[in-house]
């Protein structure tokens, strides 16, 4: 086995908490501190209440061999940044050690070391001179760097002219390209354009195909399945889940739709949303098949959706509802109430409560949301929400038949089929 | 490489660029020279004042600009600070360096003040290099301590100016050593200052030297020097997290 080229032992990193850390405060509070101090020990106003200690990064073993693509997810404040941070020696763990072997090139929140004033090129030469490059190798690799970000004509205009889009792509440019043995990215390339995005995971890949290690955050969770052959889930400092991607990611994913799944809701003052207001939806549920608030569904398993309305308009209504994912909003199943012939919404006035029960819900698993529709039947809108009724699917993994969860990377959809083997003596396909 | 970036951003920020440098210096000699020569009429051992003056302005200009530009050089560069690994040493050092471009500068002018008087100097500007050399490690030093102190304490920045203020009076910069009398003198040569702006008007004016006050700044900067590295290293794990 060849030594790890990042290997992290025990590490803890300590903030304070409140409004300014001891250190940063100024001279005047010091001296008003001392001087309380010496006095007697009168609380002050000026002492922020909060300032205990608070631990971004608590006891985190983690080892990464060389050659190795590591995807780092998990919530927001998690403390993925922090480890990066510590991982780039931009700061120190206050316990633990972190053992690195191997230049690094590290791409941490937006414009990585750049001078605003300076131009792209100069700009380059100063972050090769910072990862301890000579301007020979810069200059042998100079032509890449600028191709790959696709910025020659703005070499010559200071980076604080440039769009964020542009800093990230120099940014991130300059750290793929002056061949980090370890190349560590934060979540920045968020604000790149699609194509760029592209560019940069594939970029990464190569970097990794060339035996270096990458280790990086995203929230993209189909980018970490893509790239990573492994994924690290933090949450409040400690290490959660470490493995194989799909798994980590489904577990990551499901654990906080359980914690914010909302199976029932008022709409009244649900604020996304749009129409004329003539009519308008009130409440909704989500019902398991027993008729109780249900979050959590099975794949293929039934699911009742419970709507609360009141219309004024004289217009003939038209009801639907859809289920959209969390992740990207894309619109994956629609209910419409023409879909099934036997109901009739008709003119109403006053409050109405409708039922729709699916027997059979077609998703994969993931989390999902519910847009809800109240239209005329000349289909202009009377009242439309958005994003609400969060809920997520699974796989019964106990009594499906299928050994392996299915999650949307497979299909947004599945369907039981009747699936046949065609012997040899019917034909293959009708001969007139 | 961060001393040239220093550069760049500060030469291409001013319209005047590298202009900037020699007037600040011919500036604060002509005012110098018009209050304390001409309205105070302070002695100037001899030499013409705004000779004397200059002479004195250049290590006290080289001084001060570097221990303000590295004491800021921590909270300034927040961005890199938090963002890259490198020794963080180099952005104070950077800061000295750029003090040290505009130095040369500065004394290209004074050649040419030298060259009107007609008192070109001798052999004595080989003597210059050390004591520029000692003047910047004295520099550094003061401008390292201040600098882990800007980043803790925020309102050190304000400090530091009028901190730069007093010193200069403390220092013979606009008057001779010879007007303070002889029994106070040991307490104007515990300011290194002293003996470095001594030296370099004798290195330049072929003044008579003041050996014991050159020799006590020069016991002073390594102290200073070692002292503020010390403290620097001690200090800078902690410098990204609260930068
Ligand atoms: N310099 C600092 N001083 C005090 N607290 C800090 C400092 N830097 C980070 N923290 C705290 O540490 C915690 C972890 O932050 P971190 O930036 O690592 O989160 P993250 O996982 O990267 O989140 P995100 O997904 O939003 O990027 C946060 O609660 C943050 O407030
Ligand atoms: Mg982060």
């Amino acid at each position: 086995m060849t030594a790890p080229a990042i290997h992290v032992q025990q590490l803890g990193k300590q903030y304070r908490l409140g409004t300014a850390a001891p250190l940063t405060r100024t001279l005047g509070e010091a001296a008003h501190a001392l001087l309380r101090r010496w006095v007697h020990a009168a609380p002050s106003r000026h002492a922020p209440a909060a300032r205990e200690p608070f631990w971004a990064l608590r006891d985190l073993d983690l080892s990464i061999a060389p050659g190795e693509v590591v995807g780092l997810i998990g919530r927001n404040g998690a403390g993925k940044s922090t480890l990066l941070k510590i991982l780039a020696r931009v700061v120190y763990p206050t316990t633990g050690r972190a053992l690195i072997r191997g230049r690094v090139g590290s791409l941490l929140e937006v414009g990585t070391g750049f001078h605003p004033e300076l131009t792209g090129r100069e700009n380059i030469f100063l972050n090769g001179a910072l990862l301890g490059l000579r301007r020979a190798e810069i200059r042998a690799r100079f032509d890449e760097i600028v191709a790959f970000a696709e910025l020659e004509r703005f070499l010559d205009t200071p980076v604080k002219r440039y769009s964020s889009g542009m800093y990230v792509r120099l940014a991130f440019a300059v750290a793929a390209h002056l061949e980090p043995e370890i190349l560590i990215v934060d979540e920045v390339l968020a604000v790149g354009d699609a194509a760029f995005q592209r560019k940069c995971l594939g970029r990464m890949g190569e970097v990794a195909g060339h035996g270096r290690t990458v280790l990086f955050v995203s929230h993209n969770m189909t980018a970490v399945r893509n790239l990573c052959a492994r994924a690290v889930w933090l949450d409040a400092g400690r290490l959660v889940r470490d493995g194989e991607p799909a798994a980590v990611i489904q577990a990551y994913l499901g654990r906080h739709a359980d914690a914010d799944a909302r199976p029932e809701m008022d709409l009244r003052d649900w604020p996304i949303r749009r129409g004329t207001g003539e009519a308008r939806l009130l409440r909704a549920r989500l019902l398991d098949a027993g008729g109780r608030v249900c979050g959590r569904f099975t794949r293929l398993g039934p699911l009742t959706l419970e709507l609360e309305f009141e219309s004024r308009t004289r217009d003939e209504l038209n009801l639907s509802a859809a289920i959209t994912t969390t992740d990207d909003g894309l619109k994956v199943l629609q209910l419409a109430h023409q879909d099934s012939p036997g109901f009739v919404p008709g003119v109403v006035f006053g409050r109405r409560k409708v039922r729709v029960e699916v027997d059979r819900l077609p998703l994969q698993c993931g989390t999902y949301h519910w847009n809800l529709c109240l239209h005329t039947a000349a289909l202009d809108p009377l009242d439309v929400v958005q994003d609400v009724l969060r809920f997520t699917v699974e796989d019964d993994l106990a009594r499906s038949p299928r050994p392996f969860r299915s999650t949307r990377e497979h299909g947004l959809c599945s369907l039981p089929a009747v699936w046949r083997y065609v012997h040899a003596e019917e034909p293959a396909y009708a001969v007139q | 490489m961060l001393v040239w970036r220093d550069i760049t951003v500060r030469y291409k920020q001013t319209v005047m660029g590298a202009v900037w440098a020699v007037v600040q210096p011919v500036a604060t000699m002509l005012i110098f020279t018009l209050v304390f020569g001409r309205l105070a009429r302070l002695p100037s051992d001899g030499v013409p004042y705004p000779v004397f003056v200059y002479a004195g302005l250049l290590p006290w200009l080289l001084f001060s600009s570097a221990v303000t530009h590295a004491s800021l050089s921590l909270i300034n560069q927040a961005h890199l600070l938090t963002k890259v690994y490198f020794p963080r040493l180099f952005l104070p050092a950077a800061g000295v360096g750029v003090s040290l471009v505009d130095f040369t500068l500065s004394f290209g002018v004074y050649c040419g003040l030298l060259a009107w008087y007609d008192r070109l100097p001798g052999a004595g500007v080989l003597a210059l290099p050390p004591l520029v050399a000692l003047t910047a490690a004295t520099a550094l030093g003061v401008g390292l301590l201040l600098a882990s102190l800007t980043v803790q304490y925020r309102d050190v920045k304000h400090v530091v100016p009028f901190l730069m203020q007093i010193w200069l009076f403390l220092s013979p910069v606009v008057y001779p050593v010879t007007l303070v009398p002889e029994h106070w003198r040991w307490l104007l040569n515990l300011n290194p200052l002293t003996g470095l702006i001594g030296a370099h008007r004798s290195a330049l004016l072929g003044l008579p030297l003041d050996a014991g006050a050159l020799t006590a700044a020069a016991a002073v900067a390594p102290a200073v020097l070692a002292l503020g590295v010390w403290n620097f290293r001690r200090m800078e794990r902690r410098f990204a997290d609260v930068v």
